[in-house]
């Protein structure tokens, strides 16, 4: 087992023995506090599949982790008053199911994906970064001005949306769903960075010209690596909403896209598990220097910043050292 | 719709584009010469706006106040270029992303400690406020008028500047070849300084003068921040011209959409659908706008392909 | 003419006042080596982009297996069978050498589109991808990292890749750039015999090789082919002397 392999362990293990002893401790904010990192991993990893193994700069998740957000919202809220979501030409319900509202949230984030990585593609570089961070602003200030969904106020739901079998009241049940479908999420983006379309993209990555000249098309790979990876930080969305009970357009803001690209740099680009250490790490930031300063943001940027300049593989490359070329 | 209230909102579209086009000229001008993308700009701004707001209540003064964040912001923006943005020249955009994003953490936390959450105000002086009769007997302004009057006149110094001053073609010089003027023996990484503190000049500039119709707090850089993202990608990396031609636009665009559209849709549906159905529809018109210019041409107005 | 692979037909590139191609017509037959040769600056590169794709043409029109692949980009001309190798090595330096030619191999006979099987346990990829490393002498590094390679072996690695796609013909931008004078000859020697698998498009600074290898020279000044023949009428071509090697001492 390499280090970074041992390491994974130890972060995936150490996120569900956390909140397990919390459970028996009776803690049940430390087990909210380690679903919360769960969902927010989740979304790291969903952007990392864009970035790390796309090098895709997208600075404009925030979209995707919104519309994830709304499309619970709107479900749940429809559910809530037994008001369908539309009549003609056919029925539709509203929802508190979550594996319905997962795939709704999955499905429409892919299909915007669509759109927006089709237009943002067709440009690379710094212009990628700044249209990418435009189309999320576009739906942030959509959602604010929009008023049926509670605009700026945004949306409560009273009760939090159900799972056959298990009771997501309990906090510690939420939980194993949040961290099973981390856990999933992983695996598979595990297998697409070793599958031929991960070797493809990761060598769009490196080499435009190379993948072209082998005869295959950039542009595609991208645009399908895009919608991956919106539609997992559009399921993480869902999730977050579920968790808070609440979405409003903060979800779309573009301070959100630039959280979801910190967990990825403070965990390490292009791992596996970066997103989940970084997430974890940005949690315990707030968790613990909250409290001592209501201005613990100037620690975070500063460290951040450091990481940045500094130690550019982020935790776990500094503790697993350069990534090995695999195969 | 009365034609006077139209020119009015020409009058205010072309204003907000003015001052936009002060945050932009700098972010264009930087990336153009250096090749980064400063998200800390809008921090800039916001620095100006904090540094007129204390002058102005310190001294009594409008001018002052209007000095005090152009040397603010400067002093801000070559103290950072110093201190770490000269680190990431060579970085991957990503990494510039990180850093600047990283910079505004520390700027707004830091103003909210200095400054409190509560937002200061600015006040226009009185020599500026009121309102001046234009022709066909609109009503406007001074302040506002005095906006438009000195965004363009920075448009066309700064213009001057690039095309006719020695430190103009250095820049010009440095979008070009870099390795070329280090071999002419240009002082490189001092231009590189100049030309940061400059645009984070204009950006305190912007921020003091915007400063006084809106309220000075922490955070307002970022959404004018995304705006000059629009215009850039609109304009062209790089370009001034392009950053000017798209302030305007983008500022013509939001101000007229937010007026006409919710007008547009109360000609055949109901005034309160028209007004909620209007302006969400325009606040996402600039966003629309600039992926019509993308879809024919990528690299924008004035960009090089 | 049915031997005929690979055609321009009177194709002109204008940058400004600049004539980078001034109708041009170059052809590639069945089983045999064509060099262009140059000196820098005589509008080579913008030639092989146009033929490679990437680059359209002002006029005239560029065949491939006797259809008009003028208007199609590079990856539709790969997919035809165009197979490329570039002056300066590009190549994806992360990965692995086999990796290199194991996207080859998926480019030419697998497809991208897979999203959960491992690329690199495709027997049928790996057995084209390990295949061609030996026929380049690259099979002992197939686990080094691309980047950490000499640059002679990276010359080889670009061929290997190019073997993958098992062209119908190749289009070779200095293939000896920069190897050393062992490297050159074992890389002279293999041309020699990938002649008869498809005809090849040789540009080429290193005049040795060219006048070893090639059946066909042409020669191409200020963006005009000026003159067009075997290597002994080339050598006595007096205005390929005096355009040519008047200005580049061999």
């Amino acid at each position: 087992m390499s280090r970074e392999t041992s390491l994974n362990s130890v972060i995936g293990l150490g996120l569900l023995l956390v909140p397990l002893w919390a459970y028996w401790a009776d803690e049940p904010f430390i087990i909210t506090l380690s679903t919360k990192v769960a969902i927010l991993a989740l979304a790291g990893v969903g952007l990392n599949i864009a970035l790390g193994l796309g090098g895709l700069v997208s600075f404009g998740h925030a979209a995707f982790f919104g519309i994830g957000g709304y499309a619970m919202g709107i479900l749940a809220a429809h559910a809530q008053t037994y008001v369908p979501l539309m009549e003609w030409p056919f029925l539709i319900d509203g929802t508190k199911s979550m594996p319905i509202i997962w795939l709704v949230a999955m499905v429409v984030s892919a299909l915007v994906a669509v759109l927006i990585g089709a237009l943002s593609l067709r440009t690379s570089g710094v212009y990628f970064i700044m249209i990418t961070l435009a189309f999320a602003q576009m739906l942030y200030y959509f959602a604010i001005s929009w008023p049926a969904y509670g605009g700026e106020d945004g949306l409560s739901i009273y009760l939090r949306n159900s799972f056959p079998g298990l009771n997501t009241l309990v906090p510690i049940q939420f939980f194993g769903i949040c961290y099973a479908l981390l856990m999933i999420v992983i695996a598979f983006s595990a297998r697409l960075a070793r599958s031929p379309f991960g070797l493809a993209l990761a060598a769009a990555r490196q080499n435009e010209e190379r993948v072209e000249t082998v005869g295959m098309r950039p542009y595609n790979l991208r645009l399908a690596a895009f919608v991956i990876s919106a539609a997992i930080t559009g399921l993480a969305g869902a999730l977050y909403a579920d968790l808070n009970r609440f979405v409003s357009p903060t979800m779309f803001s573009w301070h959100m896209s630039g959280e979801i690209m910190v967990f990825i740099i403070l965990g390490g680009v292009a791992r596996l598990y970066g997103p989940v250490a970084g997430a974890a790490l940005y949690i315990m930031l707030e968790h613990f220097l909250g409290p001592i300063s209501e201005y613990w943001q100037i620690y975070l940027g500063a460290l951040l910043l450091l990481v940045v300049l500094f130690a550019r593989g982020g935790l776990i490359g500094t503790l697993a050292g350069r990534e090995v070329a695999h195969d | 719709m009365s034609l006077v209230l139209l020119i009015e909102q020409v009058l205010n579209g072309l204003q907000s584009g003015v001052m936009l086009f002060l945050m932009a000229a700098g972010l264009t001008l930087v990336f153009g010469v250096m090749g980064l993308i400063n998200l800390a700009h809008g921090s800039l701004y916001m620095v100006g706006a904090f540094a007129a707001a204390a002058t102005a209540a310190a001294t009594g003064s409008f001018l002052l106040a209007l000095i005090a964040s152009l040397a603010a912001a400067a002093a801000a923006g070559a103290v950072i270029e110093l201190a770490v943005i000269r680190r990431l020249y060579n970085r991957d955009h990503l990494d510039q992303v990180l850093a600047t994003f990283a910079l505004i953490l520390i700027f707004s936390e830091g103003t909210r400690w200095l400054f409190g959450s509560f937002p200061l105000f600015l006040d226009v002086p009185s020599y500026l406020s009121g309102a001046v009769t234009l022709p066909f007997g609109i009503q406007y302004p001074l302040y506002r008028l005095t906006i438009i009057g000195v965004g363009l006149a920075v448009a066309v110094a700064l213009f001057l500047l690039v095309s006719r001053t020695r430190l103009g073609i250095r820049i010009r010089a440095g979008e070009s070849d870099r390795e070329m003027i280090a071999a002419l023996g240009v002082d490189i990484s001092r231009l590189y300084t100049v030309v940061f503190a400059l645009g984070a000049a204009l950006a305190g500039l912007a921020g003091a003068m915007v400063g006084a119709i809106q309220s000075v707090q922490v955070g307002m850089g970022e959404p004018v921040l995304i705006l000059a993202f629009v215009v850039i990608v609109i304009g062209g990396i790089g370009s001034i011209k392009g950053a000017l031609v798209g302030s305007l636009l983008v500022g013509l665009t939001d101000t007229l959409g937010g007026f006409l559209l919710p007008q547009a849709f109360g000609l055949f549906m109901d005034a309160s659908s028209a007004t909620s159905i209007g302006s969400a529809l325009a606040s996402m018109l600039i966003y629309i706008l600039m992926a019509g210019v993308l879809i024919f041409r990528p690299s924008g107005l004035f960009g090089r392909a | 003419m049915t031997d005929l692979v690979l055609e321009t037909k009177g194709i002109s590139k204008s940058f400004g006042a600049l004539k980078a191609s001034n109708n041009i017509s170059l052809d590639l037959r069945v089983g045999e080596i064509h060099a262009l040769i140059g000196p820098n600056g005589a509008g080579k590169s913008t030639l092989i982009k146009q033929i490679a794709g990437g680059l359209t043409p002002d006029s005239g029109s560029v065949h491939f297996l006797g259809e008009d692949v003028t208007t199609l980009d590079r990856v539709a001309r790969a997919r035809k069978g165009l197979g490329r190798t570039f002056q300066i090595s590009s190549l994806a330096m992360d990965f692995t050498v086999l990796q290199n030619v194991v996207l080859g191999a998926q480019g030419a006979k697998g497809s991208p589109w897979h999203f959960f099987r491992n690329a690199m346990k495709d027997k049928r990829l790996l057995d084209i991808a390990w295949n061609a490393l030996e026929r380049v002498g690259l099979q002992d590094q197939a686990k080094v990292r691309t980047a950490d390679l000499s640059h002679g072996q990276r010359r080889q690695l670009e061929v290997a890749v190019a073997l993958t796609l098992s062209p119908k013909a190749f289009l070779m931008d200095e293939p000896m750039a920069g190897m050393g004078a062992a490297g050159s000859a074992q890389l002279t020697t293999f041309l020699e015999n990938l002649r008869t698998e498809a005809p090849i498009l040789l540009v080429e600074h290193d005049m040795d090789a060219v006048f070893a290898l090639a059946d066909r020279i042409s020669v191409l000044v200020y963006g005009e082919i000026i003159a067009s023949g075997t290597a002994d009428e080339i050598r006595r071509d007096p205005q390929v002397q005096k355009a040519y090697l008047g200005e580049e001492s061999l």
